[in-house]
């Protein structure tokens, strides 16, 4: 065999065993982005409940609860990022990361000190690669995130703003959430929230007045405000985390889709290639053979 | 006139559907919800819950914290965990 078809073939054989990997990772994260979807979708009614409730109490009573009043001189503000824990997701991580970049920046020209908060092996390594203050972060459980992990988040971003931020250096006035969001198959998005102070947005049009429930508290609104505050928090960084999970595997999925093909291509490629050079051996061994027989015959016929 | 009760985990539904009666306990003490209550908001304490579906069946749930509220025979309970 020649040498040019050796280095194809072997070449090939290279190409084929990667093709093997992508396309597994890429039915693995087909059937995992599914499971993923249903879990936001099963974690959706807690979610709105909860929101719900939180908007009763916010806009019924008048108690002006630390966690929804603003600060009127804020100096420092916590933003969250989630990102990933391995690659070959595409740009997911990447995008998560850029949108927190940007959000820093906006932070900053309003004249506010940023901390990062950062979920996922791939922020924390841009983070950390680049000398950057962490003040939390957690890894792990990107692909599959608990209720507990999101606790455990979620109650370190309390304690950071239920701390005063103006006498009190881990203490912050805005917390920000940055994930992405789970929109289809096809299409997520990076994208920057405010979570504290509460902006209670109801996505439903709000009821005729007179209709409005007034509800009683027990024992009273304060009370039952900094119960549901924390559990409010909680379920938003759940949801986040659990549709930045589904949209991992849709980006991974796609990802390893491609790189799939590309590697169909390049085997495609390769293929003709190799047959192009296995052909040109046959031929130079076809006219070198001839060539041989004629010498040979003209030799003994130039003899006789 | 029946409840519309929803009994909800961070992870799931876990129970939906009428019920004539709801009782939970609060942290200012055991609650009973039927009817016509008018609109009230209540923290849970660890506890059980129990729920009457219409069809006279009662279920019992095992919560630990959580919260009630109950607005036009709309009866929803969030709790963090929840065990049979």
């Amino acid at each position: 065999m020649g040498a040019q078809l050796r280095v194809y073939r072997r070449r090939m054989r290279s190409v084929k065993a990667t093709k093997k990997i992508t396309k597994a990772m890429e039915l693995i994260s087909a059937s995992r982005i599914v499971k993923a979807q249903q879990r936001v979708n099963a974690s959706t009614p807690y979610a709105n409940e909860l929101t719900r409730a939180v908007s009763a109490v916010a806009s019924y009573s008048s108690t002006n609860h630390p966690l929804t009043t603003t600060s009127e001189r804020p100096i420092r503000a916590a933003i969250l990022i989630i990102s990933a824990d391995r690659g070959m997701a595409g740009a997911y991580s990447n995008n998560a990361i850029k949108e927190g970049e940007q959000l820093a920046a906006l932070l900053k020209e309003r004249g506010l000190a940023t901390k990062s908060y950062l979920v996922g092996r791939k922020a924390i390594n841009y983070y950390r690669f680049r000398n950057r203050e962490i003040a939390g972060q957690w890894s792990g459980f990107s692909d599959n995130p608990t209720y507990e992990n999101a606790k455990e988040v979620a109650n370190a971003l309390i304690a950071a703003f239920v701390a005063d931020a103006q006498v009190d250096a881990a203490g912050v006035d805005e917390i920000h959430i940055v994930f992405t969001e789970f929109k289809s198959m096809l299409t997520q998005n990076a994208m920057a929230k405010r979570m504290l102070p509460l902006e209670v947005v109801e996505s439903e049009t709000p009821a005729p007045a007179g209709l409005l429930p007034m509800y009683e508290f027990e024992p009273n609104a304060g009370v039952v405000l900094n119960a549901l505050l924390p559990r409010y928090i909680e379920a938003r960084v759940f949801n986040a985390m659990l549709q930045s999970a589904a949209s991992e595997h849709a980006a991974r999925r796609r990802a390893m889709k491609s790189a799939t093909d590309n590697a169909d291509d390049l085997i495609k490629s390769l293929t003709r290639l190799a047959n192009a050079a296995r052909q040109a051996e046959i031929t130079q061994e076809i006219s070198e053979i001839v060539g041989g027989a004629d010498a040979l015959a003209s030799a003994s016929t130039g003899s006789e | 006139m029946s409840l519309k009760v929803e009994l909800v985990s961070p992870t799931e539904r876990v129970w939906s559907g009428e019920a004539s009666f709801v009782s939970a306990r609060t942290v200012e003490g055991d609650l009973g919800v039927l009817s016509n209550h008018s609109p009230l908001f209540g923290v849970l304490v660890d506890g059980a819950v129990s729920i009457k579906g219409v069809d006279g069946s009662i279920t019992n749930f095992n919560v630990s914290g959580g919260f009630l509220s109950v607005a036009n025979n709309r009866v929803s309970i969030l709790t963090e965990s929840v065990g049979k």
